[in-house]
């Protein structure tokens, strides 16, 4: 129950990170939710979630990534869409952010 | 890394609670204080810094040593165990997780000695359950933010030297550390309460009150999503432990009882509908520290999936400490509703685990929607 992989994204893309987050938002999404999830919702304003699931995003993005996220980083805006929370991946993965 | 052995801590923490706080614990309740040798003894024991990192000054206990720790000081007193909730879970365990290099560095250390005492101010008269709906506010001025609102049944504020505050800036939501002799901070204690009696709940006013901009906790907006979550993740932790220790004690109390007692010539262990609630007792409790144990598992690593563990573990052990408590009572009969036992006091404490860091029905609220998408068929 609950594996979690570490993905390899050494070369991570904007990409490769919207696919494995938007996976990750849709198995977690309300079951009561039969709606399409775009990169740019806004997945607290739409009622896709609740703040309190940014706290579980955060674990993910950090665990799933192999990122810190410093804690000026760590706003609701970071983690309000798929877009934000690729762009705020690459950011960390790349040399000048880690 | 620490070099702390967790056996060792826990072997004294067992020694502390069975000679400076059982035989106390109903002293402290009938009092309303917890008296400050307490406080002196936890933190030179460094039990209020166990879950803090040794960088930090703390034990360095992982979730599973923490969570038996909590379970030991628990069965001796509800109250001390509180101190751990409050002080080393919820406020310690949130900065360690969420503050700045800088913010860690000004008040870990002497949290972990327990030179400082933190409680976490979130609750106000209209705001629990709905924390997101807190009306202490706060407002940018230059280097500081300014805090003015009331916060109310705040466990030990009354003694406490800091306050991890949550307050709201236009529906923008965000935590700070306040320190309890800035000008415009005042308590008031509250009393009368069912359990939790000796955690010197108080009223929380800020008026006007100037904070240092680097005391605020992670960014600005983080207060609800991020730092209310992670405290109440601590919190909630800590309070499933706190559970499988009172349903242990209600346990130890209703078979020592049952097995020394007789009416109608026998001993009243040996009645069936006793030996079931006992069953059930020694059941739930095993079950209960298992769930706990599983949730430590989860925490050790914090994958996403501990915050839901949490909450399982900490519906369940509630549920079946109140279930656990009452049973201890009807056992003892006139002497379980009586103080001169341990089970009436065991019976009020459990049910304020029911309601604290986050009510069953919410955790069931919350477990039920994870049982949707985990286990509805998809096709």
């Amino acid at each position: 129950m609950h594996d979690e992989a570490v993905v390899n994204m050494a070369d991570v893309t904007v990409a490769d990170a919207a696919a494995n987050i938007r996976a990750y938002l849709r198995e977690n999404m309300t079951a009561f939710k039969d709606v399409e999830l775009h990169d740019e919702d806004n997945i607290f304003e739409r009622g896709f979630f609740t703040s309190l699931f940014a706290m579980q995003l955060l674990h993910y993005v950090e665990s799933t990534f192999d990122v810190e996220v410093p804690d000026d980083y760590i706003v609701l805006r970071n983690f309000s869409s798929v877009r934000r929370l690729a762009d705020m991946v690459a950011d960390l993965k790349s040399p000048s952010g880690e | 890394m620490s070099d702390v052995d967790p056996s060792e801590v826990i072997a004294r923490a067992r020694s502390f609670a069975d000679t400076g706080l059982a035989p106390r614990a109903a002293e402290f309740d009938r009092d309303e204080r917890l008296p400050a040798d307490v406080v002196r003894t936890m933190a030179a024991e460094g039990f209020l810094g166990a879950a803090i990192p040794a960088r930090w000054g703390g034990l360095g206990l992982d979730p599973l040593a923490y969570g038996e720790l909590t379970e030991v000081i628990g069965k001796a007193c509800a109250s001390t165990r509180a101190l751990l909730t409050v002080h080393t879970s919820i406020v310690a365990g949130t900065l360690v997780d969420l503050a700045s290099k800088r913010l860690k560095e000004k008040y870990l250390p002497a949290l972990a000695r327990g030179e400082r005492i933190a409680c976490f101010a979130l609750s106000e008269e209209n705001a629990g359950s709905d924390a997101a709906a807190v009306t202490t506010t706060y407002t940018r001025k230059g280097d500081t933010f300014v805090l003015n609102g009331r916060k109310k049944w705040i466990s030990f504020a009354g003694i406490a030297d800091l306050f991890l505050v949550v307050a709201s800036d236009h529906g923008t939501t965000s935590a700070f550390i306040v320190e309890r002799d800035a000008p415009g901070v005042d308590t008031r204690p509250m009393s009368g309460f069912l359990g939790n009696r000796a955690t010197h709940i108080a009223e929380v006013a800020f008026a006007d009150v100037e904070v240092p901009a680097e005391n605020l906790v992670a960014g600005v907006g983080a207060g609800f999503g991020f730092v209310v979550n992670t405290a109440l993740l601590h919190g909630r932790y800590s309070i499933a432990w706190a559970g499988v220790a009172l349903a242990q004690a209600a346990l130890e109390e209703m078979c020592s009882y049952a097995t020394r007692r007789e009416q109608f010539g026998v001993k009243i262990g040996t009645q069936q509908l006793v030996q079931k609630m006992v069953a059930d007792a020694v059941t739930n409790v095993a079950a209960a520290r298992e769930l706990c144990r599983r949730a430590g598992r989860f925490l050790a690593p914090r994958t996403a999936d501990a915050a839901m563990e949490t909450n399982i573990a900490k519906y369940f052990s509630s549920t079946i400490a109140q279930r656990a408590t009452s049973d201890a009572v009807q056992v003892l009969g006139g002497n379980g509703c009586w103080s001169g036992f341990p089970a009436e006091r065991l019976f009020r404490e459990a049910k304020i685990l029911e309601v604290i860091e986050g009510t069953s029905q919410l955790q069931q609220v919350m477990i039920a929607d994870f049982g949707y998408k985990k286990y509805a068929r998809k096709n």
